[in-house]
């Protein structure tokens, strides 16, 4: 176990070091550079520039200056943020990005369990019916009409229920302030929470049909109790593997996010990057969620071998 | 005493086996799909959209470009909402938007293109996905290996990252949108391409071929390529709105369709921005959109349920 942990983590080295020559040389045929303004400057400066920027030299020798820096965790300078590194950038965003995902998976797995488990006790009635077309409903709409349609619901027009008020502010961070995340949040988990509400009732209902479920009903064992006692464990396993794209889902869900309600994550600067074609900004937002991924990933792996005993990663 | 087997008496065999209609796996897949409620009307619906889409714009009164800066982000005259600024009238049935265009032609001009993008999007990532998967399944060994450890590598990167990387690269290209997109959704395709190629391999009629001397290349597509049709056929009715969705996520952030020419996740953007006053603008594009993915989607799962095998 812990050396396939190992073994794991080494394979993603090469992994990386693919991602990081690919975007690197990807960025370099780009036509247009970073520093292309409406106004030619003077071609001193412009030279000066290039020099400040390590541009003047040839390509292959910019790659390994590049990657001799990001092995110091050193992303480079920002081309448009002017006086920022990239690293900087970041971590400003980071933890913004990390709060809002976070968040947003932990209530997605709640909420898609609960789902799921009730449409699998309820098989073939009304309500399984009704909570799977919501399903289907949650991941055919994309996030990006599910935002604007809450936003203009709870924060344009407002909405009062038993006398309180439920507007919500639509855009800005607030600091990370709660009621600036509710709806951030919940368009960020919905898709995901149709996904894992399917994902637990498919597993649920076999499990529920399988031989020991039979004997502990058959020894007098209440519903609730063979559900968490015994069904729910075995049912959450496909969960488990299903981590990895909930996560690249929730990440790519993000740039949507932040560029709606304006939230200063990474996600919003990896936007703005491509935009302005700031190419160290996207490589070095690009390199964090491959990096991101690929250890998730691995994290999902190992916790699904600790969870099935079945599961052996002998070699 | 043996029967003479007169050439009359072979013909009356060969009649008979002739009356027995076979049904092949396709006829009863068709005839289980068409057993399908969800998905029939999907296909109804389908249709009737992508007619609109085709024939729509020839047929409406306005261009999509031609802008009447007399009614701005104007409602329809039957919108419910009275505390409208102002109404399109005549036959703006969606209304207008900011520039003063006729929504329903760009919606329908949307359709068009968020349709193309999905299609052609599927067509390169239906190339690459099984070119690339069959060979990688029929050379086996160390090739197979290699070639699927670079899919995988491409498959831990979330992909719609790599399109925005293409499309700053290639300065938003409108036709490399669609290889851009066809070019990262081929991963899931050669993977179960490759798949089915590994079983098919060892088959008898594989090595037959081989017996007889078909090469490499004749074998993958004479042989390889048409028996791995079925679940590749479902792979791609799901992959056609996945397409749509990227293309709209890239014209969303402003880096897919470029003005005038307009798509369903331009149109959305516009509306996003001007909802408070003029959700029409929002509410007609989205709903084409959210309608069309139903769609897809039914008949995705018609089809999967129509070609398992385990239900035969």
């Amino acid at each position: 176990m812990f050396s396939y942990a190992i073994r794991r983590l080494l394979g993603a080295i090469p992994t990386l070091f693919i991602i990081v020559t690919l975007s690197f040389f990807m960025m370099r045929i780009a036509p247009g550079g970073p520093f292309d303004a409406q106004r030619r400057l003077p071609p001193e400066i412009e030279h000066n520039i290039e020099v400040a920027y390590n541009l003047d030299k040839p390509v292959y020798e910019q790659y390994f200056i590049y990657l001799g820096k990001l092995l110091h965790g050193d992303f480079g300078p920002s081309y448009k943020t002017k006086d920022f590194t990239v690293t900087e950038l970041i971590a400003d965003g980071l933890p913004v990005t990390l709060r809002l995902g976070g968040t947003a998976i932990v209530l997605a797995i709640f909420i898609g369990m609960l789902l799921g488990t009730i449409a699998a006790l309820k098989q073939n009635k009304v309500t399984d019916y009704s909570v799977m077309s919501a399903a289907m409903i949650g991941i055919t709409i994309p996030t990006f009409v599910t935002a604007p349609i809450l936003t203009l619901i709870f924060g344009v027009y407002g909405v009062s229920l038993f006398g309180f008020d439920l507007s919500l502010p639509v855009a800005g961070w607030g600091g990370g302030a709660l009621r600036n995340m509710i709806l951030p949040v919940i368009v960020l988990a919905l898709p995901q929470i149709a996904y894992i509400a399917r994902l637990t009732r498919g597993s649920m209902v076999e499990v529920l049909h399988s031989n020991y479920v039979r004997t502990a009903r058959a020894k007098g064992l209440s519903s609730f109790m063979i559900v968490v006692r015994h069904a729910l464990r075995a049912a959450v396993l496909p969960l488990v593997s299903y981590l990895g794209p909930a996560i690249a889902g929730i990440l790519t869900g993000s740039l949507i996010v932040e560029q709606i309600f304006g939230i200063p994550g990474i996600g919003r600067y990896f936007v703005q990057g491509a935009l302005n074609r700031d190419y160290t900004l996207v490589m070095g937002v690009l390199i964090y969620y491959a990096a991101a991924v690929i250890l998730l990933n691995l994290l999902a792996d190992l916790v699904y071998a600790v969870l099935d005993p079945r599961v052996r990663y002998a070699r | 005493m043996t029967i003479p087997f007169t050439p009359s008496r072979m013909e009356e065999v060969m009649e008979r086996t002739l009356d027995i209609q076979g049904r092949s796996l396709w006829d009863d897949a068709f005839r289980r799909l068409i057993r399908n409620r969800a998905a029939v009307v999907g296909i109804v619906i389908l249709g009737l959209i992508a007619l609109a889409a085709i024939f729509g714009p020839f047929l409406l009164a306005y261009d999509y470009s031609y802008q009447n800066y007399e009614i701005v982000s104007c409602a329809p005259d039957w919108w419910p909402d009275s505390v409208v600024l102002c109404n399109a009238g005549g036959t703006h049935w969606f209304g207008t938007d900011s520039l003063g265009r006729d929504l329903l032609v760009r919606t329908l001009v949307g359709a068009r293109v968020s349709l193309a993008v999905g299609l052609i999007a599927t067509l390169v990532s239906l190339v690459i996905g099984v070119a690339y998967g069959a060979t990688a399944g029929y050379i086996g060994g160390r090739v197979d290996e290699l070639m699927m450890r670079f899919v995988d590598v491409l498959y831990s990167i979330p992909y719609i990252f790599l399109v925005i990387i293409l499309m700053v690269i290639f300065n938003r290209n409108f036709y490399l949108l669609f290889v851009a997109i066809g070019a990262v959704e081929w991963l899931t395709m050669s993977r179960i391409v490759r798949g089915q190629t590994l079983s098919l391999k060892q088959k008898e009629f594989v090595e037959a071929a081989r017996a007889s001397g078909v090469s490499g290349f004749g074998i993958i597509t004479r042989h390889i390529i048409p028996n791995v049709f079925g679940p590749v056929v479902v792979y791609v009715t799901l992959t056609v709105p996945a397409s749509i969705l990227a293309e709209s996520f890239l014209s969303f952030l402003g880096l897919g369709i470029q003005e005038p020419l307009t798509s369903w996740g331009v149109l959305i953007s516009e509306g996003a921005a001007q909802m408070e006053t003029a959700p029409w603008m929002l509410i007609f594009p989205a709903t084409f959109m959210a309608v069309t993915l139903f769609c897809f989607n039914f008949i995705g799962d018609g089809l999967r349920d129509a070609l398992d095998p385990k239900d035969r």
